[in-house]
């Protein structure tokens, strides 16, 4: 399986965690994890360059997940880098705009590792 | 049949006692997907919640109040290790943070589970309180359901108070 160099959007520095775990858990092979506490901080690594896939909350301080998906379908450094939205919100209102602001897809707290590997998985290669 | 009062621009979710298996429902799902956990519910009980670690997030929107949950300090921190793996425990901060992330999905996981509720109330950033000696209140009338649980034998609490 490809090593994968991947971005997690939280403002909750533990829920970061708890994602990395997940990946881990789900059986992704990480080689490495970057963090951002929100979406004006994740832009700042899109940048950069070379990641592999980004999870993001949706509810966050200074740029919220939404917003950060529009910013991100500017960016040439995006291209192909596939997005999964993830909300504790349970909103289908939610889910579908950022489905249409071009996250791949997205997974709803609570989730299993099981869970994050179905979600996940299938979209490794694709991309915005 | 209850129906829905219109408060400003918001449809009122008005309270339903059988919000109290939802609430069981929704935390036993969040402790066994994300920790790992099955929790098992306590007899019905006159028992007041105890505990020096609450965690709480606020709710609005077409429901107000806010959602608890209550457990002592080493409970929680058995939670944070289960959830962040490893030493996660031996950091305070850290297992507080991690008890507030797991009412965060408990109210999540609850308000997705009530119809209308989904998409019209907000949570906010969770809070976590450390000491026993606190009242709380969020203006009357409020109504409100506890449900109790444990874990490996110890107590948790998990309440929903809403301003009604």
């Amino acid at each position: 399986m490809k090593k994968l160099k991947v971005l997690i959007v939280d403002d909750s520095a533990v829920m970061r965690k708890i994602i990395e775990r997940a990946l881990r858990q789900a059986g992704l092979e990480l080689t490495e994890v970057l963090e951002a506490g929100n979406g004006a901080e994740a832009l700042v690594e899109v940048l950069k360059g070379g990641l592999d896939m980004i999870l993001s909350d949706i509810n966050m301080p200074v740029m919220d997940g939404l917003e950060f998906l529009k910013n991100l379908a500017t960016l040439d450094a995006a291209k192909g880098v596939p997005v999964v939205m993830i909300t504790t919100e349970g909103s289908e209102a939610r889910v579908v705009e950022a489905l249409s602001a071009g996250a791949k897809g997205y997974l709803r707290k609570p989730f299993t590792p099981e869970q994050v590997k179905e979600r996940v998985t299938p979209l490794l290669g694709g991309g915005l | 049949m209850k129906t829905m009062a219109k408060q400003g621009s918001q449809v009122a979710v008005p309270f339903d006692p059988s919000w109290k298996s939802l609430l069981e429902c929704a935390a036993l799902e969040v402790f066994e997907m994300m920790a790992g956990v099955r929790l098992e519910i306590s007899p019905p009980s006159t028992e007041e919640p105890r505990g020096e670690q609450t965690a709480m997030v606020g709710m609005a929107g077409a429901l107000c109040g806010m959602t608890t949950l209550r457990c002592t300090r080493a409970t929680s921190a058995k939670f944070a290790s289960l959830l962040l793996g490893g030493d996660a425990a031996s950091d305070p901060s850290t297992a507080q943070d991690a008890l507030g992330e797991l009412c965060n999905m408990v109210a999540g996981n609850f308000k997705g589970k009530v119809s209308n509720l989904a998409d019209h109330c907000m949570l906010s950033v969770p809070t976590v309180i450390t000491g026993e000696d606190y009242s709380m209140s969020i203006g009357e009338p409020s109504e409100g359901v506890t449900v109790g649980l444990t874990f490996n034998g110890e107590p948790i609490w998990i309440s929903l108070i809403i301003h009604s």
